[in-house]
């Protein structure tokens, strides 16, 4: 597969990581794609339960690198799952009050 | 019993059964070094620059397959280290480096000797930690050796501020040494599928990579190649897991490829590929790549599967595990149109080495040097076209024998690579080819050659250039050659002889191949110097950029 640096503008994927939680993991998942100049349209993560786990939430645009970049993220040690979903996931929609 | 940080981090070391570290100590690693200092079991090789450090964990781990250690202190040590590391990424080679960072508290206030080591070691490493409490390390330690051999292996970084290491714990015993994770099994419905595909297959090639030396699995692949009658190709990394000489090799791949190698795969309905990665340098332009071939691509790592090439069959999982499901299922085949078609493209296009009978001259060198030795000995090089040369004209023969710098193609790997295998294998003869240019890079590792007496052979082919920047200027940038000879020579020998090493100058021999036996025969470190002629060239060569089937030269 080739890949170019200009993907066309395509549809929105929700991605969501259940990672270990500790200080690094967000480093590593936003520098995986930041190399791979991969544009993060949004981020959130938080807690869940305990603590010990924290879930990721990524606003990524589709590109026929995605598939690369869910496999590169799948490999990262501290990444438990990774989950995709489609544009009409709510997450990110629900938050747009604070990004007005 | 109480101990503290960093005797805890060698207690661990000695139970995961390290026996040499290499390293540079320093301010920020000081505790560790104290520590260390009371092992009875651990030897620690004093470098003259952590790069050596992280090069000889290479070499270690390379020839053992096991997880290289090096060490440095915080700030330029850690810095320093930095190339070597990024090399084992690249050539998935498990390494753990441990350095000392400034006490937790001074983190993030510019502190003397402080950089972010954790930040900088992502993006070269398989996993990496910045240790916060003493007691995080008996999962760390563990976790890092688990990490760094296991699947696909790589290195990984342990940063362990200055108070964690003197901070003292209490502990009964120490936790289970790390186990490698187990590794994703074949599905057996691809495995069938394989099988009819390579059975079905009338032009099949096998292409072997480097992962199949670091699965054990290459007296498996021989045995598929003989079964299914496959012409086998290897890639830089994978050289010696198939001997050059056996009838259905076809050597390496790719940019320096002989031209009928290139020829066969272009030709081939079915690749099957095994613990390789598509590299640009093994397949040139992807889309022209074996054109009219089908791919089987077995990895442990699944976000190789389609990263460059879409597989037919893609199968995640531990290539030894699937060369032995497969196996069984295959039909012993001769294949004799499709071999005797490789035989006649082998015959009208064959590797060919000019001079090859003159021991002074590149190729001949090489096939002197081997003609030395025999296939026990460890061979290394560092980067540039005497890399190539070897790569084309040394028989390799054996998994684990062969140690160069492949993916990231470092300059300097060479010497303290070498230093390394005989460091974990003393027994051996270990033989590095390097280049005026290359050998400059670490050439301070001549001190930790002869300080540590190992049985190193540095065949240098001095060129006084950098011979295969020269031949780019030569090829594609109209002749006009910058910053890519020295005008001045300068006196390996002489240096060589002020580091201790002995010294053979092979340009004033009387006899050379008896001067070449002569070094090989002595034990400890030695230069074996000889001039080359800069306008030799390593051909054939494809363009950067370029189809595998455009080859110049050759
Ligand atoms: C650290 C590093 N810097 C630069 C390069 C680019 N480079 C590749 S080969 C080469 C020349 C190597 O010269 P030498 O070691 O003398 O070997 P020769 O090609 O002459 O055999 C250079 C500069 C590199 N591979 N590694």
């Amino acid at each position: 597969m080739t890949s170019s640096l200009v993907p066309d503008i395509k549809e929105k994927v929700v991605l969501e990581l259940n990672v270990r939680n500790h200080p690094g993991v967000m480093s590593h998942v936003c520098g995986l794609f930041a190399r791979r100049a991969f544009n993060v349209e949004g981020i959130l993560c938080m807690p869940v339960g305990e603590g010990v786990d924290s879930r990721i939430w990524l606003l990524v645009r589709e590109d026929e690198r995605l598939p690369q970049m869910i496999a590169q993220v799948e490999k990262l040690v501290d990444v438990i799952s990774v989950a995709r979903h489609g544009a009409e996931h709510v997450v990110f929609e629900r938050l747009e009050d604070f990004f007005c | 019993m109480q101990i503290s940080g960093a005797q805890l981090i060698v207690r661990l070391l000695e139970q995961h059964g390290v026996t040499t570290v290499a390293g540079v100590p320093g301010g920020a690693a000081l505790p560790l070094y104290d520590a260390l200092s009371h092992s009875t079991r651990i030897h620690h090789v004093l470098v003259g620059h952590e790069q050596g450090a992280g090069f000889i964990a290479q070499g270690m781990a390379r020839v053992s397959g096991r997880a290289g250690v090096c060490v440095a202190s915080s700030g330029p040590g850690a810095t320093n280290l930095v190339t070597a590391i990024a090399d084992a990424k690249l050539d998935s080679i498990p390494v753990v480096c441990i350095t000392g960072q400034v006490p937790s508290a001074m983190i993030g206030t510019d502190a003397f000797q402080e950089v972010d080591t954790y930040g900088i070691s992502i993006p070269i490493t398989k996993h990496n930690w910045l240790v916060r409490n003493v007691e995080d390390l008996l999962t760390i330690i563990p976790d890092a050796f688990r990490i760094a051999e296991s699947g696909r292996p790589g290195p990984v970084w342990v940063d362990v501020p200055k108070d964690v290491q003197s901070a003292m714990i209490e502990i009964d015993t120490l936790p289970a040494a790390a186990v490698r994770d187990t590794l994703p099994t074949p599905r057996s419905e691809l495995i069938e599928e394989a099988a009819r595909m390579i059975d079905a297959a009338v032009r099949p090639v096998l292409y072997l990579g480097g992962g199949i030396v670091t699965a054990e699995a290459c007296a498996e692949a021989v045995a598929l190649a003989e079964q299914a009658g496959l012409p086998t190709t290897m890639t830089l990394m994978g050289l010696g897991a198939m001997p050059v000489d056996h009838p259905l090799s076809l050597g390496m791949l790719g940019m320096h490829a002989a031209r009928y190698t290139n020829y066969v795969l272009e030709e081939a309905d079915l690749l099957i590929v095994l613990g390789a990665r598509f590299d640009d340098r093994a397949i040139g332009k992807a889309e022209k790549f074996c054109p009219n071939a089908a791919v089987i691509h077995i990895d442990v790592d699944a976000a190789e599967l389609g990263k460059i090439r879409r597989p037919h069959v893609g199968i995640n999982a531990d290539v030894k595990a699937a060369l032995s499901l497969l196996l069984p299922k295959i039909q012993p085949q001769s294949r004799v149109q499709w071999l005797e078609r490789v035989h006649a493209l082998k015959a009208a296009h064959p590797m060919l080495m000019p001079g090859a009978e003159d021991p002074r001259s590149h190729y001949g060198l090489v096939l002197a040097v081997a003609a030395a030795l025999d296939d026990e000995a460890v061979i290394a090089t560092d980067v540039g076209q005497h890399q190539m040369w070897v790569a084309q004209a040394y028989p390799l023969r054996r998994p684990r024998q062969w140690l160069t710098s492949g993916g990231l193609g470092t300059m300097g790997f060479g010497m303290p690579a070498a230093i390394g295998a005989a460091l974990a294998e003393p027994e051996r003869t270990v033989v590095c080819f390097s280049g005026d240019g290359s050998l400059k890079m670490n050439i301070q590792e001549m001190a930790t050659a002869v300080e540590e007496d190992t049985n190193i052979k540095v065949v240098l082919m001095n060129n006084q250039s950098l011979g295969l920047v020269h031949q780019q200027q030569n090829m594609f940038y109209g002749e006009r050659y910058y910053a890519s000879d020295y005008r001045k020579p300068t006196d390996f020998v002489k240096i060589a002889e002020g580091f201790g090493m002995q010294t053979f100058d092979l340009d004033k021999a009387s006899n050379p191949r008896a001067m070449i036996a002569e070094a090989m025969a002595l034990r400890g470190p030695c230069l074996i110097h000889c001039s080359i002629d800069v306008n030799q060239q390593v051909l054939p060569m494809v363009p950067p950029g370029a189809a595998n089937t455009e080859m110049i030269g050759g």
